[in-house]
Parts: C-alpha cells; structure tokens; sequence
C-alpha cells in the first residue's frame, strides 16, 4: 500500500523561542529550523511499515515555502521514495493544510495517512483529525503502535487515562505521539542518494482549495513572569516554608 | 449566541475538565448547553444538570457512544450545530480528538487550548510550548474551541437545575472500532485536577525507585507525575507525563524531583502556584521557575522528606 506523510518545518525544538518586540510574533530570522518531531516520528513509521513489507511507497508531503525543500530531503533521506512540496510564502492554518492535504490525497491515493499528533510551533493538535472528516475516514490519533493486517489497521493510541486501541478499516489516518517509534538518523550514502529522489513541486493556487486565513493574530506576548525564588539549605526548612509561608501543605 | 459544551465522562461521572469548560462558556455571552454523549449515561446528565451556568443538557445515549469515538461524536454533534454559535469542549485527549472534525466539515478553523476568553470572538492561547500567549480573533461565523482547564477554575456543582433533553443520535460511522482499553488504576487524585502533584524524572533512575514518590504523595494527598525521559524509560505509564505535549497541570503545589526543567516540561507545569524543585545540578533550568529550590540527592531527601511529614 501507498503511504502519504505530511512533515510540517517549525523552529527547531532546542531553539529558545523569542517573542518580537513589537508583539506581531515571534523571532525567526536566523533561528534553526527542522522537522517537527512528532513529523519525524511519522516518516520513521512510514519507512518501517514499508521495511515490514505492508508499505509498497512512501510519499512526502509538505507545506510551506522554498526552505520546505530541504526538510523534504530529510524525508527522503530518511526513506520516502518521493516528495511533493506544496509551495506557499503565507501562514497556512491547519484547516487548509487538511483541504490541500485532502486534494494530494485524492490524486495519490494513499491507503494511510502519517501526520504528527502536534506541531510543536502552534501546538494546534487538529490537521490529522481535520483531514480524517473531510475525507471520511477513520483515524487513530496520538498513536504508540500501529499494526496493518487485512485491509485494516489497529491503533493504540496515548489517551489522558492510559491505552485505548482501535481497529480502522483503511484507508485511514494515524497521528504520531512520542512513543511510536525512535526515528533513525540519516546516513551519509541515504542523504546522497536522497538528492536524487523525485521532489515535485506545485503552488497552492494550482490546488484550487480556498487557504484564506480565518483567525487574526491580534499579539503574541510573553507569558507572564513568575517571581524569583530562594533556595533552601534542607528538608527541615523546605517543610517549614511551605506549612508556614506558601501554606500549601 | 449560544454555546454547546462537549461533556467528557466515563458514563457514570463528568469529568472535571467538564466543569472548567462550563466555566469558559459562561464568560460567553449566549447560554449554555450541554451535550452529554454516551451509554447509559443518565447520571452524568443528571450531575451537570446541578452545575452553575447550565441552562440545559442533551443526552444522546447509544451503544455505539460508550467509548465516545471521534467519528461517531463527530456526527453527532453536527447534528446540534445550527443551533449554536459556539461549540466547545475539553483541551484533553478526548476534546482533541473529535473536535477538530466538527470544526473541519462547519469548515471553520478551531481555536485550540484557549486559556483566556476576551470577548465573544477574541482568545488567548499559548503556543511555542508556552513561549508565547498570542491573542488571537476569530473571523468564522462558528467559533469551535478547545479549553485549557488550567486557564478556568470549574463553576460549582451545585445549585443549577438545568432542563434535561434527550436527543436522537446519529448513525454508527462504522470507519472505527473499539478494540479495548489499558486505563492506569489509582486511588491517587487525577493528575489534571489534583491539588498538590509529585513528579518524577530521569534522576529517579529506575520505576522501582518511583515508590518513594508514591510515599510522598500518599502523605500529601497528591497525584504523581513525571517528566517525558521517565516515561519513554519505562519508569511509569505515558499518562503520567506531564509538559507541551503531555499534561497540562496547574496544581497549589508541584514537587519536581530530578526533572531538569526542559522547556517542554516547563509549559506544562509553570503555572502551578507553588513549585518546588529537588535537583542536585544547582545549574538546572528547573531552579528558574521553582519558588523554592532544593540543591541535593533526591536518594537523601526524599526519604527525609517523607520522615518529616
Ligand atoms: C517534541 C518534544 C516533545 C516533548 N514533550 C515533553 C513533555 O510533554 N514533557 C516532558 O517532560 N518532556 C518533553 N520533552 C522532552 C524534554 O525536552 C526533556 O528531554 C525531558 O523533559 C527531560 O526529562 P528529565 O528532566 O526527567 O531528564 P533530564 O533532562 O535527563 O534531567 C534529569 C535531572 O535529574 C537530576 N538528577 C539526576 N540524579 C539525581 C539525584 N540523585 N538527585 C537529584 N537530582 C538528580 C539531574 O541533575 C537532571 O537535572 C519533549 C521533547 C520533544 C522534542
Ligand atoms: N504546513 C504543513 N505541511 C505539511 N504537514 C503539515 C503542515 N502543518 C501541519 N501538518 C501536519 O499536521 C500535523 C499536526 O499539525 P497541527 O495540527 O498544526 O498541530 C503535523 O505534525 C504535520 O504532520
């Protein structure tokens, strides 16, 4: 079966994130950018459901501008057989990213859909489950194992309580949660080779699905500061400031 | 304007996250309502019908609702939408998981995780893992929205008499299937609603080592916690991690101990009240958000700890 990945770019998780001093956003001049991990996590997936024999291709696919290109590469580095980059210098929400999504998926028709469970830069949590209603299918979010028998697919899936699994009949969607997998690294011959791998590239106008933005950015502030604290010498003061100063215990 | 609120429950009992989502409805101009989904679910009904602020409860109750799947809850609740100008649910892995379908086929962009509500349109929520609060506005006709429950103390649960409904429900989807549930038992408070939280990280070493923490807790009433390296080595269950893409808690008290402080940690527990920090790395980030810092071997202090409570 065919599988479509969907790898968002963000600020690299290990970036200190700086709001702008005129609060329309934050700093992304010469900050490093990356996969989001949850992304990584879903190429990583991808490759080994096809190492398992159930993948027959692995498509890569994403939305943004140029630079969107090099983390394609990554993908395809780390496995994809070929990458589509849906070209766009704007913002694009997750409910557009789903209908671009919805549109790629209509001409490829892959049988699984791999997304992250998150970006880590808007921490929406919403384009995987989007795609899912838009298209029909069943989904199986914040996934931890993802097996694919008879046309079918059993999820397990991190809820707030614990486990829950589901069956999905495919074609379906899977969101990626942190212990799905430890996504390998890419090794110098794949990086190689991965220059080589079909990389096509579209403009969203060519899609013809409506991308708008729905939500204004008013400001992004910083999140208020919390008052310094002290250090204490032992458990005896510890104990003795929280009964009698925090009055917590 | 008018607002429905997704229960989340476990068909006999509402959450608690059930009660701070109320509480952001009722800074919303129109009534609210709540749709309770499940099976055999009377009695969650009838427990958010005494809720301050509710106006009235639906309850659609079918087989195929007891494990509230997010394409069946999806289609249900498109049935009710015409009637209300905004639908909002928990910001939990049960909110998370249907409510973006719902706002997908209204094709309206949902707000995720709002902490604040400025006006009827207007919200805050943070993003970059809590780097950053952006306030942001709405231009759909709808207005479909996840809530921080850290960002909203829940209303009362008493002293409401809200009008009880029942609703016809929708077909089966039939895309999924339940299978089955590994849900951790616990006589501990629930990690999102507890008063005081025990969290635990890599520096615990192992999940055996993870019972002097449960002593903790059990001493103080608190839940226990832990940060993603303790889960991802198998110390204790992933429902106990705790950070931007775990939990999101907001506890009188947290206790971390052995956690460095990553910022991914940080976002999901700096807005507790009273942090504490036991680290014996006086360099550790943990120490910049704690209001009291404990330079020392978790091994020595906690057992200490434990003996002075
Ligand atoms: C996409 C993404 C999402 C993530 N989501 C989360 C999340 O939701 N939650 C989360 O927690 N993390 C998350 N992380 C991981 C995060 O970046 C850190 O790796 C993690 O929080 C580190 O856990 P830790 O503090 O337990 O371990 P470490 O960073 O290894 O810290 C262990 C600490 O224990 C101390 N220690 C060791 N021994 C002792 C002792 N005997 N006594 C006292 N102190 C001791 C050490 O000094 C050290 O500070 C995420 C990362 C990514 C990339
Ligand atoms: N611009 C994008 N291009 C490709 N995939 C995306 C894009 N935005 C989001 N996604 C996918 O959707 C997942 C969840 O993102 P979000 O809903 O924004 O939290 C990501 O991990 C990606 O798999």
């Amino acid at each position: 079966m065919k599988i479509l990945v969907a790898i968002k770019r963000v600020i690299d998780a290990n970036v200190k994130v700086r709001v702008k001093g005129d609060n329309t956003g934050v700093e992304t001049a010469n900050v490093k950018m990356s996969m989001n991990p949850f992304c990584e996590i879903a190429v990583e997936e991808a490759v080994r459901l096809k190492e398992q024999g159930v993948a027959s291709e692995i498509v890569a696919v994403s939305i943004g501008n140029q630079q969107c290109q090099e983390t394609l590469r990554t993908a395809l580095a780390l496995g994809a057989d070929r990458a589509i980059l849906v070209k766009t210098d704007d913002d694009v929400e997750p409910l557009g990213v789903a209908k671009v999504l919805k549109s790629i998926v209509e001409k490829e028709e892959p049988q699984m859909v791999l997304l992250g469970k998150q970006s880590i830069d808007g921490d929406n949590n919403q384009t995987g489950q989007m795609l899912g209603a838009l298209l029909g299918w069943g989904q199986g979010t914040f996934a931890s194992k993802v097996e694919v028998a008879d046309g079918k697919t059993q999820v397990t899936r991190e809820i707030d309580g614990g486990l829950q699994t589901v069956e999905l009949s495919l074609p379906a969607i899977v969101t990626t949660d942190l212990r799905l997998n430890e996504p390998r690294f890419a090794s110098l011959p794949n990086i190689m080779k991965a220059k080589r791998k079909p990389l096509d590239e579209m403009a969203i106008a060519d899609l013809g699905v409506d991308v708008a933005p729905r939500i204004e950015t008013l400001k992004v502030e910083n999140p208020p500061a919390r008052k310094e604290g002290v250090k204490v010498e032992s458990v005896a003061e510890l104990v003795n400031k929280l009964k009698n100063e925090a009055k917590v215990i | 304007m008018a607002t429905l609120v997704i229960a989340e429950h476990n068909n006999s009992q509402a959450q608690a996250s059930t009660f701070n989502t109320i509480a952001a409805a009722k800074l919303l101009s129109g009534e609210t309502t709540v749709l309770v989904a499940g099976h055999n679910c009377q009695s969650v009904a009838e427990q958010i019908a005494k809720a301050d602020g509710v106006t009235k409860v639906l309850v659609a109750d079918a087989e195929h609702y007891a494990h509230l799947l997010a394409e069946d809850v999806e289609k249900l609740v498109l049935t009710q939408a015409d009637n209300f100008t905004h639908i909002l649910a928990p910001a939990s892995t049960f909110g998370k998981n249907f409510l973006p379908r719902v706002a997908a086929l209204l094709d309206v962009q949902q707000i995720s995780d709002i902490t604040a509500v400025e006006s009827d349109d207007t919200f805050q929520r943070p993003v970059y893992a809590g780097n950053a609060i952006a306030t942001v506005k709405s231009n759909d006709s709808k207005k479909v929205i996840t809530v921080r429950s850290t960002g909203f103390d829940a209303v009362a649960q008493e002293g409401g008499s809200a009008a009880i409904e029942s609703i016809a429900t929708a077909e089966q989807a039939g895309t999924a299937n339940y299978v089955g549930e590994e849900l951790t038992v616990s006589e501990r408070p629930e990690l999102t609603s507890a008063r005081v939280i025990v969290s635990g990280g890599r520096g615990m070493g192992s999940g055996e080592n993870f019972a002097m923490l449960e002593e903790l807790a059990d001493k103080l009433g608190a839940a226990v916690g832990a940060s993603r390296a303790a889960v991802d080595a198998g110390f204790v269950p992933n429902d106990y991690q705790v950070g931007q893409t775990g939990k999101i808690v907001a506890p009188e008290l947290y206790i971390a101990v052995g956690i460095s402080g990553a910022i991914q940690h940080l976002a999901g527990m700096k807005d507790s009240k009273v942090i504490v920090a036991i680290n014996k790395d006086e360099e550790a980030p943990i120490f910049q958000v704690a209001d009291y810092g404990l330079v020392a071997d978790l091994f020595k202090v906690i057992p200490e700890l434990n003996e002075a409570l």
